[in-house]
């Protein structure tokens, strides 16, 4: 059982109540096994922090983001328009997503299509509550452990944003342990771009071994990224190495939660 | 019959200006051929970045050995190009060093450092040599770079040295004259080697040095056009109409909005003329050919040189996969040239069967892209390959409807139950009570 409630935005309005932020939870954050428990983890942490929040629940949609990496203008302008109709029936203001391509495809590309809203990765959104003293984050289990951290594309490059994962990482007093490649130079896990639902092209290696590689040749204890779909492909190949009973991969949030004993 | 030398040098300097104007034309011609896009917003932005990234070198930095050994010759081509200006007075109006008389003392020195710097370039273009032919860095020598891009690169490393040296051993040949008036700090070092050789011996090979240096640069100036060397012209322009926006945002096509908006509205007459103006023509979807994708594409086409950092941080690259973002640009570059002569040849475009996308581009290049925009951030003159690449998706995609199947099925599950995988709708809240 859960310890830990989710509204929906549709519960909330019905009663009244606007919440502070929605949570857009995305498709692998509701569906893949995996990525729940990083959803579930958010969820714990926005319980514990009291901040009022929603999810869209059965209402939210596939932001369109794999559609159009594809090339399908189409699809993804359906899905975005078919969003924003929700979002904006909501008057929807501020959006926490714990999946760079939902963050970046709402910031980014809903705007045009009518869709404004203020949106952060959950990096932001925790960094931020964390700055004003909402969220108080203490070492906890991971005081002194090796870590880490996987720049997702969508949130690195594609967003400019490297600081924030770091600095709530900083407060579980870990070591952060940077790869070769890191930030701005940072090597993708090989999901991006609608590579997720594909096998990859015929090649002399497989991406995410390659990127798993570089983080366990940097002696970590923990993996974290801030994706599901990185988290999916840096498990994969950390497992190809064998390494899956002494490295973790875990999410930001998980890190989070966990740290807290949440 | 002193005038001669002028009128040659006159008629020299007139076909070279003539004939590198005539090229360069027919690539704006070339470049202009793309869609149109609106990239003159935000003009101190952009005047700020192209400050930054083309005349100050900060992306060339990321990699500090390449980058500095870059700036060297950089800087060396930037101002030994006053003396190109001297050179240029000297020949019309039969002068001789005309700037000298103005600066008094200070001409030595300048020409002193000149000298340096040419000294610089010779041996900063030996170790670029060095690195392509004999240390063959990874990225200088992918499949892409077979043939003439290789050729290239090395021919204008030898024109480089061939330029310094005459320039060099033109100011030692100088020094050894009767009267010399000018020693120099560099050339003066060298000049014994010209010292056993007749006062009219040392006149007619100052002559031929002089001849040599200014008819190769006038010579490189009309290679050019023709080579990847032309970025230290074009890495201006291309900066300043770069995408000041995220990296993240991919343009949004605003033919498919109206169509969508209409889809979705149920008052909407499908059968409703549009008015003139609502008309967005579009006679494809995405890029099949050259001429599809937008002229800032084009422009950073002709603006690319070839370095392969873009090719080298590509994670398809790097495991093997077919894709390597600078044969994107290449291809481009190569296909809209290609679409130049056509026209040139035929008036208009004549179908000559080909396109970027099949004949240029594989579909296997193409499907290899994880969207990482780590080619755009490589890139020390910001060009995007990745923007090529979603265009060319975007055809593929919806005119083709030639994805790969698994794609296609993700896709289909978009469409049926708003998600990448076949799971209802109806579902999406069941994390929370599991």
């Amino acid at each position: 059982m859960t310890n830990f409630t989710v509204p929906t935005l549709a519960q909330m309005t019905a009663e009244g109540k606007i919440p502070e932020v929605l949570f857009w939870v995305g498709c692998a954050g509701s569906f893949d096994d995996r990525a729940k428990k990083i959803t579930k983890a958010m969820a714990k942490i926005l319980n514990h922090t009291g901040i009022s929040f929603a999810v869209l629940g059965t209402e939210e949609g596939c932001t369109g983001d794999p559609a159009k990496r594809a090339g399908n203008e189409f699809l993804f302008q359906m899905q975005a328009m078919m969003n924003i109709q929700v979002l904006n029936a909501y008057e929807v203001k501020h959006i926490v997503t714990t999946c760079p391509h939902c963050y970046n495809t709402l910031k980014n590309e809903y705007p045009e299509l009518g869709g404004n809203y203020t949106v952060e990765h959950h990096s932001q959104f925790l960094n931020g509550l964390m700055k004003d003293g909402r969220l108080k984050i203490e070492g906890g289990q991971f005081r002194g452990k090796k870590i880490t951290f996987h720049d997702p594309c969508y949130l690195g490059r594609a967003n400019g944003e490297y600081e924030a994962p770091r600095e709530l990482l900083a407060k579980l007093d870990v070591e952060l342990k940077e790869m070769r490649r890191c930030k701005q130079n940072g090597l993708c896990c090989g999901a991006g771009g609608a590579q997720m639902f594909k096998d990859a092209e015929p090649g002399t290696a497989e991406i995410n071994h390659v990127r798993a590689d570089e983080a366990l040749e940097t002696g970590t204890d923990i993996v974290v990224s801030g994706c599901p779909f990185c988290n999916t492909m840096l498990t994969d190949g950390v497992k190809n190495r064998e390494k899956e009973d002494t490295v973790q991969v875990l999410d930001l949030a998980e890190m989070i939660a966990l740290a807290e004993d949440l | 019959m002193n005038y001669i030398s002028n009128f040659i040098f006159a008629i020299a300097l007139a076909i070279a200006v003539w004939f590198f104007t005539k090229n360069v034309v027919q690539i704006r011609k070339n470049i202009n051929l793309g869609r149109d896009l609106n990239r003159t917003d935000r003009k101190k932005d952009r005047l700020r970045n192209m400050l930054r990234v083309a005349f100050g070198q900060s992306k060339m930095q990321a990699r500090p050995v390449a980058g500095i050994l870059h700036f060297i010759v950089y800087v060396s081509f930037l101002i030994i190009n006053i003396e190109v200006l001297e050179i240029v007075i000297d020949g019309l109006f039969g002068t001789h060093r005309f700037f000298a008389q103005f600066m008094g003392n200070a001409y030595g020195g300048i020409i002193s450092f000149f000298e340096i710097l040419a000294v610089l370039t010779i041996i900063t273009v030996v170790i670029f040599w060095w690195r392509r032919n004999v240390k063959k860095i990874d990225r200088f020598h992918k499949p892409e770079m077979q043939g003439w891009p290789f050729k290239d690169a090395n021919t204008i490393l030898y024109i480089e040295v061939i330029l310094m040296t005459a320039l060099l051993n033109m100011n030692a040949v100088e020094s050894n004259m009767d009267g010399a008036q000018h020693s120099f700090l560099i050339s003066s070092l060298i000049s014994p080697l010209w010292s056993s050789m007749s006062e009219s011996g040392l006149h007619i090979a100052e002559r031929i040095l002089w001849w040599v240096h200014i008819l190769g640069i006038l010579s490189f100036l009309n290679y050019l056009p023709f080579s990847k060397h032309f970025h230290i012209i074009l890495a201006f322009p291309n900066t300043y109409f770069t995408n000041l926006e995220a990296k993240g945002k991919f343009t949004n096509n605003a033919a498919v909005t109206k169509e969508v908006a209409m889809m979705m509205d149920p008052d909407a007459d499908p059968f409703a003329a549009t008015s003139a103006e609502d008309q967005i023509p579009v006679e494809r979807f995405g890029a099949k050919d050259a001429n599809d994708l937008s002229w800032v594409n084009l422009l950073n086409a002709y603006t690319c040189t070839e370095c392969g950092r873009c090719t080298s941080e590509c994670p398809a690259n790097m495991t093997g996969k077919l894709l390597s973002p600078r044969k994107i640009m290449m291809d481009t570059r190569d296909r809209i040239d290609e679409i130049g002569k056509n026209i040139t040849a035929n008036g208009e475009f004549k179908d000559d069967g080909k396109s970027l996308l099949g004949d240029f581009i594989s579909k296997e290049e193409l499907w290899a892209c994880t969207s990482c925009n780590a080619c755009v951030q490589a890139c020390p003159i910001d060009i995007d390959p990745l923007n090529i690449i979603m265009q060319l998706r975007n055809f593929a995609t919806m005119e083709e409807s030639s994805a790969p199947a698994e794609l296609n099925a993700m896709m289909t599950n978009v469409e049926n139950n708003g998600a990448p995988w076949p799971f209802s709708q109806m579902d999406r809240a069941n994390w929370i009570n599991e």
